[in-house]
């Protein structure tokens, strides 16, 4: 079972300041943990939200937003993409991601879309 | 039904199976007599009926999703592809037919976990583990049967799309989830035993089931304190069921109760599981409660108690529950204790929180002591501060005739 975390946080820190170079270090652990139990498939960090574009399709005219579908404080920051048992083994691992301690992980289970191919 | 969610690892059609298999056994049994073991025979037919609606289902979904295919349209709900997976390994071998307890126990672990909403896991346990029918529950929570129906649907749904796991968890996540299925017992209980609606009959059932999933969780698990403490805590209250209402209907306080009425064996019962689990030496917050609970059980009357030892506990209590209604029964038992200008204290520094300001027993028991130390003036403000917040009629009776006493009504 494919288990989807967005990860909701506030920015990126700056680039070069400590508080980035703490974060990429938690990262490292957390990515390498899940490496080493051979449940992870992808991981990611995305641009900040300035640089996100809302799509949405109506009476088949493409309306396009700058910016995120909500205005709220935490942004969908990211993503990490297991490979697990079931829930209770992703929830562990959405636990160990530093989202999890200053912002949330939404655990989404991934449908498994190839099987309609 | 838990033997069989084991099996076939989906909630909803184990439910469905075992209805099958009942109402084949209800003409297939009154024809052919009952079987050796009519247990493991409705497992096994209900197991059988499992795989069949399995196959069916994914059989007609393929053709659905064919056919929509062809079309050209867009695909159906793909909410209801998450159903195509298979479902792990599956069952495998004939091991396992009989109904074990340990299923019993996995199955409550399921519906109790907490990625559920906590009001659903108290009513999908009553509809699975304890079999109650969806009306029950709706008429035990006051809601329309309707809703209480959607709500169990989209749970089950949720357990297979997120693929919750069926069984009790290891033991480095036993802790946080063994607290959760406390809970949802215990709520099952006050359930059955607070609510001011709903039938009668269904409630007292509610406090029933509540104590036998209690009982079973302490069997199952005797090295934690905390689960035998539960069930000590439902048998000490319980315990006074027969003494706690009038014919009318109408609610008898603690102090008013008739203690020859209260049940000896529950109250032997919950005292001695509650001796042993101390023992061990962790205590918890339902250890704490169900030795509040004993504190009253073995005192002939309210002023035979022990208030002091009372307001220790509960002092020890709100280490584990830091709420203000906790802090409030603390000032109660040490104004028995030590006189109402202590427990006043205690009250009036809870006076600002929000929680307690729209609770009208805070304001009630405000003014009770207000009164004993003679602020007559403050003590009727406290009884209309109460009485604002629209109390139950017997309660709102007391205060009309406290009113009357101070003179002012």
């Amino acid at each position: 079972m494919k288990y989807m975390l967005l990860l909701y946080g506030p920015d990126l820190p700056e680039a070069g300041t400590d508080e980035a170079r703490r974060l990429f270090e938690d990262w490292n652990v957390a990515r390498g943990a899940m490496e080493d139990a051979g449940v992870l498939i992808d991981c990611a960090p995305l641009y900040p939200v300035t640089s996100s574009t809302t799509v949405q399709v109506r009476d088949g005219e493409m309306l396009l937003t700058d910016g995120p579908a909500a205005e709220i404080k935490e942004h969908f920051g990211g993503f990490t993409l297991i490979e697990c048992a079931d829930l209770d083994e992703a929830l562990k691992w959405a636990a160990t991601l530093p989202t999890a301690r200053d912002g949330s992980v939404e655990v989404r289970p991934v449908i498994q879309v190839q099987q309609l191919a | 039904m838990a033997t069989l969610t084991r099996l076939v690892r989906d909630l909803e059609a184990a439910e469905d199976a075992v209805q099958d298999a009942c109402a084949l056994a209800v003409s297939k049994w009154s024809a052919e007599g009952v079987p050796a073991n009519p247990g493991s025979w409705l497992i096994g037919v209900a197991r059988h009926k499992a795989v069949d609606r399995m196959r069916r289902d994914i059989k007609r979904r393929e053709k659905e999703v064919a056919a929509t295919r062809e079309a050209g349209g867009p695909g159906p709900d793909a909410g209801r592809y998450g159903y195509l997976e298979p479902y792990g390994d599956g069952p495998s071998g004939d091991e396992g037919w009989e109904s074990l307890p340990d299923d019993e126990l996995g199955l409550i672990f399921l519906c109790c976990h907490p990625s559920l909403d906590p009001a659903t896991r108290v009513a999908l346990t009553l509809r699975s583990v304890c079999g109650l029918a969806t009306s029950e529950i709706a008429a035990a929570f006051l809601v329309p049967e309707p809703t209480m129906a959607q709500r169990l649907v989209r749970a089950k749904r949720k357990i297979r799309q997120a693929r919750i796991s069926f069984g009790v968890p290891g033991p480095d996540n036993l802790a946080a989830r063994l607290g959760s299925v406390l809970r949802v017992v215990y709520l099952v209980f006050t359930q059955g035993h607070m609510a001011t609606g709903g039938n009668e009959l269904i409630r007292g059932g509610l406090c029933d089931q509540a104590v036998r999933l209690a009982r079973a969780l302490a069997a199952l698990m005797p090295q934690e304190p905390e689960a035998a403490g539960l069930l000590a805590l439902l048998l000490l209250t319980d315990a006074r069921r027969g003494a706690r209402s009038r014919d009318t209907g109408d609610i008898i306080l603690l102090e008013d109760q008739d203690r020859g009425c209260w049940d000896r064996a529950m109250i032997s019962e919950g005292e001695t599981l509650l001796e042993r689990a101390l023992r061990a030496g962790r205590p918890g917050p339902y250890q704490l409660h169900a030795a509040i609970a004993a504190c009253h059980s073995c005192a002939a009357s309210a002023a035979d108690t022990d208030w002091r030892e009372i307001a220790a506990l509960y002092g020890e209590l709100i280490r584990y529950e830091p709420t203000p209604v906790v802090e409030a029964n603390r000032a109660v038992a040490v104004a028995m204790a030590e006189g109402p200008a202590a427990g006043l204290v205690i009250l009036d520094a809870l006076r600002a929180h929000p929680q307690m300001s729209r609770w009208p027993q805070f304001h009630i028991a405000r003014a009770e002591l207000l009164r004993r130390v003679g602020r007559f003036a403050e003590a009727s403000d406290a009884y209309r501060a109460a009485l604002r917040l629209e109390p139950a009629v017997p309660e709102q009776a007391f205060i009309g005739q406290r009113m009357r006493e101070l003179g002012d009504g």
